[in-house]
C-alpha cells in the first residue's frame, strides 16, 4: 500500500482551474519531486494535502485512511507536515520554541500542572527540551537554540522550518520550495539536510521545486504539473528525457 | 507628600486597568477579536461577590473564588455560544456587533435580577493599610492589595506564558494561526483557555474595583471596560506588557487630571492622550506591525 494515495484531486477558483484531474502515489521512503513553472498549482496541491482548500473534487489517502474532509489540525494529527514557500515561522519566539511548538501535542500535561510548576511539567518540559535539542542538532542549529527566529540567518530560518515541521513527527514531510531565495552553497547545504532527515528518520518526503536541476539530482521520481495538470509522472531518468523530447519538439 | 497619595493612588486605579486590560488585549492578541462584553464579566464578577458575602452571608474568600469560577465559566460559554460560530464570517464586524450584544444581555439580565439601584459593596479587603512619615502618608490595604495583585498576576502570567506549552502555543496562533493549526496546534482549546483566564482577570479586576469603588450597578463595569480597552490600545493591542504600562498610564493620569486639573475633564484628557498617542504611534506603545500574510 503506497503511504498517499490522491485520486482525481480538482480544484477551481472562480473559473481558474488551479487543480485538475491530479493524481499521485507515494510509496514510504521515497523523495519525491513536484515540479512545474510558477503558477502551475504545485502550491495549491501542498493546500489541498493538508487540509488548506477543501477540493472539489478527488480522494486524498494516507496510508490508507482517508483524509480528504478532514481539517488542518486533524491531518497533521494523521501525519503529515509541511514547510512554506514564503518562510512562516513563528518569528518572535526562539529557535527552540518554535521546535517546542511542534512537540507540543505529543507531550501531555495540564495547564494547572504549568501554572503551577508541579506533577509533570518539570519531566514534561524537561523531555520536550531533550527533544527540540536532537532536532536541533540534526539540523545544525543547536548553537542557535536561544536564538530569535527572525534573527536568523535566511537558510538557518528554512531548516528550522524543517525541524518545526519534523517535531510533529510525520510520517509524509512536504516542503514547498526549501531552496528558494538560497544561493548555491546554500541549496547545496540543504539537499545535504534533506537527504540526512531522509536517513535519519526513515522519512518520505514531496518536494516542491520549479528549477528541474535540483530535483533531478536527488529525487527518484518526479510529477511535472502544468497548468493545474499532470504533464509527466515517473522515474526522475525517463521523466526528464521525455521533458526534453517535449522540449525539443516545441522549442523546434 | 499628597501628590504621593495621588500617585498611588492612581497606581491602584491603573491596576486594576491593567488587570481588565490584559484581557482585552490576550483576547484581540489570540482570537483576534475585540469582546466589547468584557467589562460586563467584571459586572458579573462584582454581583457574585455580593451576593454570596451580603445575601448568603458567605465568606469573602469563598465569594471571589465563586466569582473567579463563574467569570471562567461565563468567558468560555460566550465563546462558544456567541463567538465561535462567527469566526469564520464574511466581516470582522459580526463578532462585534455580538460582543456588543452580549454587553447589552448581561446589563439587562443584571438590571432583570438585581433591580436598577445602587447597591453598596463591602470591600473584600478589611486590612486598615499603613501609615508613614508619623501618619502623614496613609495608604489603605485594598490599594496596597490592588497594586500587588497586579503585579502578581503579570509575573504568574509572564511566566504561564513563556515557560508553558500552552502559553507557548497562545503565542504561536497569535502570531500565525494557519501556521500553528498546520503544525497540530489545537487552536479552539487555545482560544477557549485564553477567554477563560482573560474572564477570571475579570473577575479579580470586579472585586478590586467594587472593594475601591464600593458602589455596585448593572452598569458598572461599561467604563472601567472602555478605559481598559484604550489602555490596551495605548499600550499596543496583544502585547501584555503593553497593557501592563497602559493601564498604569491611564490610571495615573486619571487621577492626577482629576486632582489638579478638573474631575469633569479628566476622562477627556485621558481619552486625548490616546487620540495623540494613535496619531505619533499608529501600533501603541509596544505594538508590532501587523504583517499581512500570503
Ligand atoms: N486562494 C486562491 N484564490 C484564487 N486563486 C488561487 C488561490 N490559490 C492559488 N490560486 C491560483 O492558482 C494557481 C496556482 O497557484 P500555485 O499553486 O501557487 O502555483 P505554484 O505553487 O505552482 O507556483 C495560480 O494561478 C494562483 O493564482
Ligand atoms: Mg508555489
Amino acid at each position: 500500500m503506497s503511504l498517499l494515495q490522491v485520486n482525481n484531486l480538482s480544484i477551481a477558483f472562480g473559473g481558474l482551474r488551479a487543480v485538475d484531474d491530479f493524481n499521485l502515489e507515494i510509496e514510504k521512503g521515497e523523495l519525491y519531486g513536484l515540479i512545474g513553472p510558477n503558477g502551475a498549482g504545485k502550491t495549491t496541491v501542498f493546500n489541498l494535502l493538508t487540509g488548506v482548500y477543501k477540493p472539489n473534487e478527488g480522494i486524498i489517502r494516507l496510508d490508507g485512511e482517508d483524509i480528504t474532509r478532514k481539517n488542518t489540525i486533524e491531518i497533521n494529527h494523521a501525519g503529515i507536515a509541511r514547510t512554506f514557500q514564503n518562510i512562516r515561522l513563528f518569528h518572535q519566539m526562539s529557535v527552540i520554541d518554535n521546535v517546542k511548538v511542534g512537540l507540543t501535542e505529543r507531550f501531555k500535561y495540564s495547564g494547572l500542572e504549568g501554572v503551577l510548576h508541579i506533577g509533570r511539567y518539570h519531566s514534561m518540559e524537561k523531555a520536550m527540551d531533550e527533544e527540540a535539542m536532537k532536532l536541533l542538532k540534526v539540523f545544525d542549529l543547536d548553537m542557535e537554540r536561544d536564538t530569535l527566529a527572525s534573527n536568523l540567518p535566511y537558510g538557518k530560518q528554512r531548516k528550522l522550518e524543517i525541524a518545526r515541521a519534523m517535531a510533529t513527527s510525520p510520517k509524509l514531510l512536504l516542503l514547498d520550495e526549501p531552496a528558494a531565495g538560497m544561493n548555491p552553497n546554500e541549496t547545496a547545504e540543504l539537499m545535504d539536510t534533506i537527504a540526512l532527515v531522509r536517513k535519519e528518520f526513515d522519512m518520505t518526503i514531496l518536494l516542491i521545486e520549479h528549477d528541474m536541476k535540483l530535483v533531478s539530482g536527488i529525487c527518484e521520481k518526479l510529477t511535472v504539473l502544468n497548468f493545474g495538470r499532470v504533464l509527466k509522472q515517473g522515474e526522475t531518468k525517463a521523466v526528464l528525457s521525455d521533458l526534453e523530447v517535449i522540449a525539443a519538439y516545441l522549442g523546434g | 507628600m499628597s501628590f504621593l497619595i495621588y500617585l498611588i493612588n492612581g497606581l491602584s486605579l491603573g491596576s486594576i486597568y491593567a488587570i481588565i486590560a490584559l484581557g482585552y488585549t490576550m483576547v484581540y492578541g489570540i482570537a483576534k477579536m475585540l469582546n466589547f462584553a468584557h467589562g460586563d464579566f467584571i459586572m458579573v464578577g462584582c454581583y457574585v461577590i455580593f451576593t454570596i458575602c451580603s445575601t448568603l452571608s458567605g465568606n469573602t474568600l469563598v465569594g471571589i473564588l465563586a466569582a473567579i469560577v463563574l467569570c471562567t465559566l461565563l468567558g468560555i460559554t460566550t465563546e462558544k455560544v456567541a463567538y465561535k460560530p462567527l469566526r469564520g464570517a464574511a466581516s470582522p464586524l459580526a463578532v462585534l456587533i455580538t460582543a456588543i450584544g452580549v454587553s447589552y444581555f448581561l446589563e439587562n439580565l443584571a438590571l432583570l435580577i438585581f433591580g436598577a439601584d445602587i447597591k453598596s459593596f463591602s470591600s473584600v479587603v478589611s486590612w486598615s493599610g499603613l501609615s508613614f512619615a508619623g501618619g502623614e502618608l496613609k495608604i489603605q490595604g485594598v490599594t496596597i492589595v490592588t497594586i500587588l495583585s497586579s503585579i502578581v498576576i503579570l509575573i504568574v502570567l509572564q511566566l504561564f506564558i513563556h515557560k508553558t506549552k500552552e502559553g507557548q502555543a497562545m503565542l504561536a496562533v497569535a502570531e500565525d494561526k494557519g501556521a500553528a493549526m498546520l503544525m497540530g496546534i489545537n487552536v479552539n482549546k487555545t482560544i477557549t483557555l485564553t477567554f477563560a483566564i482573560g474572564s477570571a482577570l475579570a473577575a479579580v479586576a470586579g472585586a478590586l474595583l467594587c472593594s475601591a469603588y464600593p458602589s455596585l450597578s448593572p452598569y458598572l463595569g461599561a467604563m472601567p471596560g472602555i478605559k481598559a480597552f484604550v489602555a490596551a490600545v495605548f499600550g499596543g493591542i496583544g502585547s501584555i506588557p503593553g497593557a501592563m504600562i497602559g493601564g498604569l498610564v491611564l490610571g495615573i493620569v486619571e487621577i492626577l487630571s482629576r486632582t489638579y486639573i478638573s474631575s469633569q475633564l479628566a476622562d477627556a484628557i485621558v481619552f486625548g492622550i490616546l487620540i495623540v498617542v494613535l496619531l505619533v504611534k499608529p501600533t501603541g506603545l509596544l505594538g508590532k506591525v501587523i504583517q499581512e500574510k500570503v
